[in-house]
């Protein structure tokens, strides 16, 4: 069983990241980009039938497809919930293309939604972290990724500067990005390092922006997908994987389950990490990125730091990495914000990348993470040529 | 952080004399919980496999008995990482900075908790011991001290 070419994203919709959510709620910028992304495919609405959600952490609440379907007028033969975090995106991807395979639906939207705010109901964590995390003060994921960072410098030799050049790479990509939240001036290595530490080794352009905002991409079977005014782009390897939810039982704080997740995909794909004209990793901090990059298979394990500071991350760069900007320079909404890394990904493979457009695209790895290297999601994407 | 809605019986002053989040033992920390009450470091260990387990499990992740057993272990290990938060996760914690880490203990297991040093002195590596201190008089958190 496989889902290589099985299903192809026609459409996305995507609002820029802004702080203040002013009227806007989660469910009111869901709403906007799923209607954007319906007629981005050249679809309607009544051609949708089926439905992922993300749960925002600003509306956290039960039944949520149900609900979000009746107050858009959806009717779905398939609903439901991503709840893997960073990796909701890349999860509802090849969920999508898993139901149109299997028959139940032939056009999945996907949508996330997040305030960076709460709208008064507390989020519910688990009794677990509640337990055994919070009065340490492990409340935050930033301790969780400083924690990761300090062990990986430890191992490896990894370095500050090396962190930061991927803060620096991406924010170059930003600027060519009309939707990206920080795209209006160029950040540099000795910026970065300088600026305020906030967990030890972590600076503050180490780590992502909260931001409000949405993503939503249109997932369709192959007949739908074949009469798309855009070029279709296919799924074309999936791979997912977890070890662990509180990085403290990680069977290793430096070594992800991005390896297992990235073989599935790249196996199913029948391609390589050398074969890729793009990565979109999920960057809610830069050691993510770095630690992506090693357990994916592009640099030996613990040469992540050497390897980017010896490539250009840029879109004109020789591996072009979070072409959007990342998060970092993007904006993370939320439980949305992973999904901003697969709509820049049919995004550059539509030749839609404007100012940042990689030349001659046609493959695309992108990887979601969730909690801190908790749940990875990788997915292979292609345009056909 | 504090919680709105309490599973057991204390009284409500448990939570806002501290000020910060404390741990609401289920039937199966308590144990783990109660013995550091009396500055005794618990585990539970797989009559089956062996194998100590951190935190306190329904059964054993490793080789998923049910046979658990409580052990008193060393309280002794090593920084296996860590960080100095130099802001505040939440309102609660505002005494900053502090020393987040994953200790390694002796009989295996890895435990998040605090470092009670001063930072600088914190390193990968370090031998570590077990530093109870009693939050209130109901309940006692597992830190750890320089060896």
């Amino acid at each position: 069983m496989s889902l290589k070419r099985k299903a192809a994203a026609i459409g996305i919709g995507e609002v820029r990241p802004f702080r203040e959510p002013g009227d806007e709620t989660a469910l009111s910028l869901m709403a906007k980009v799923s209607a954007e992304a319906i007629a981005d495919a050249g679809l309607e609405k009544k051609d949708i039938d089926g439905v992922l959600n993300a749960v925002p952490f600003a509306d956290p609440a039960g039944f949520y497809p149900a609900s979000f379907c009746e107050m858009i007028g959806v009717e779905p033969r398939m609903l439901d919930i991503v709840d893997i975090g960073g990796a909701i995106g890349t999860g509802m991807f090849w969920r999508a293309a898993a139901a149109i395979d299997a028959g139940m639906c032939r056009a999945v939207l996907c949508v996330g939604g997040d305030l960076n705010r709460s709208s008064g109901m507390p989020f519910p964590w688990i009794s677990l972290e509640r337990e055994f995390e919070w009065p340490y003060g492990y409340i935050a994921p930033t301790l969780g990724y400083a924690m990761i960072a300090q062990r990986h410098m430890h191992e490896y030799g990894t370095t500050s500067e090396q962190l930061a050049k991927i803060a620096v790479d991406q924010r170059t990509n930003a600027l060519q990005n009309p939707l990206a939240r920080f795209n209006d001036r160029p950040l540099t290595i000795d910026e970065v390092m300088n600026s305020r530490v906030l967990a030890d080794p972590l600076h503050i352009f180490d780590i992502v922006s909260p931001q409000c905002g949405a993503s939503a991409f249109v997932v369709v079977s192959p007949e739908i997908a074949r009469r798309s005014k855009h070029p279709p782009v296919w799924l074309l390897g999936a791979g997912e994987a977890s070890d662990h939810s509180v990085i403290s039982y990680a069977p290793s704080v430096t070594t992800s389950c991005v390896k297992p997740a990235a073989e599935a995909a790249f196996k199913m794909a029948g391609v390589t990490p050398a074969d890729m004209d793009m990565v979109e990793p999920y960057d809610c901090f830069t050691i993510t990125v770095l630690v992506t990059l090693e357990d994916a298979g592009f640099c030996k394990k613990g040469q992540g730091g050497p390897f980017v500071m010896e490539h250009d991350l840029t879109y004109a760069g020789d591996l072009p990495c979070n072409t959007h900007g990342g998060q970092l320079s993007f904006g993370q909404a939320g439980f949305a914000g992973g999904m901003s890394h697969v709509t820049e990904g049919i995004r550059q493979l539509m030749g839609r990348g404007e100012g940042r457009q990689v030349k001659n695209a046609s493959l695309a790895y992108v990887n979601g993470n969730g909690g801190v290297m908790s749940e990875q999601c990788s997915i292979i994407l292609e345009r056909q040529s | 952080m504090s919680e709105s809605r309490r599973s057991d019986d204390r009284p409500a002053a448990f939570i806002s004399e501290y000020g910060k989040p404390l741990p609401h033992p289920s039937p199966i920390s308590r144990p783990f919980w109660e013995a550091a009450r009396r500055h005794e470091l618990t585990l539970q260990r797989c009559a089956a496999c062996g194998k100590f387990i951190y935190y306190p499990r329904p059964r054993c992740p490793h080789c998923f008995s049910d046979r658990l057993e409580w052990k008193p272990v060393s309280g002794r290990g090593t920084v296996y990482s860590y960080t100095v938060a130099r802001y505040s996760p939440t309102p609660a914690f505002k005494e900053l900075p502090f020393v987040l880490a994953i200790v390694e203990l002796e009989e295996g297991p890895r435990m998040t908790t605090n470092i009670v040093a001063p930072p600088e002195q914190v390193r990968i590596g370090m031998p570590v011991t077990v530093a109870f201190e009693d939050a209130t008089p109901e309940c006692t958190l597992v830190k750890f001290k320089p060896a």
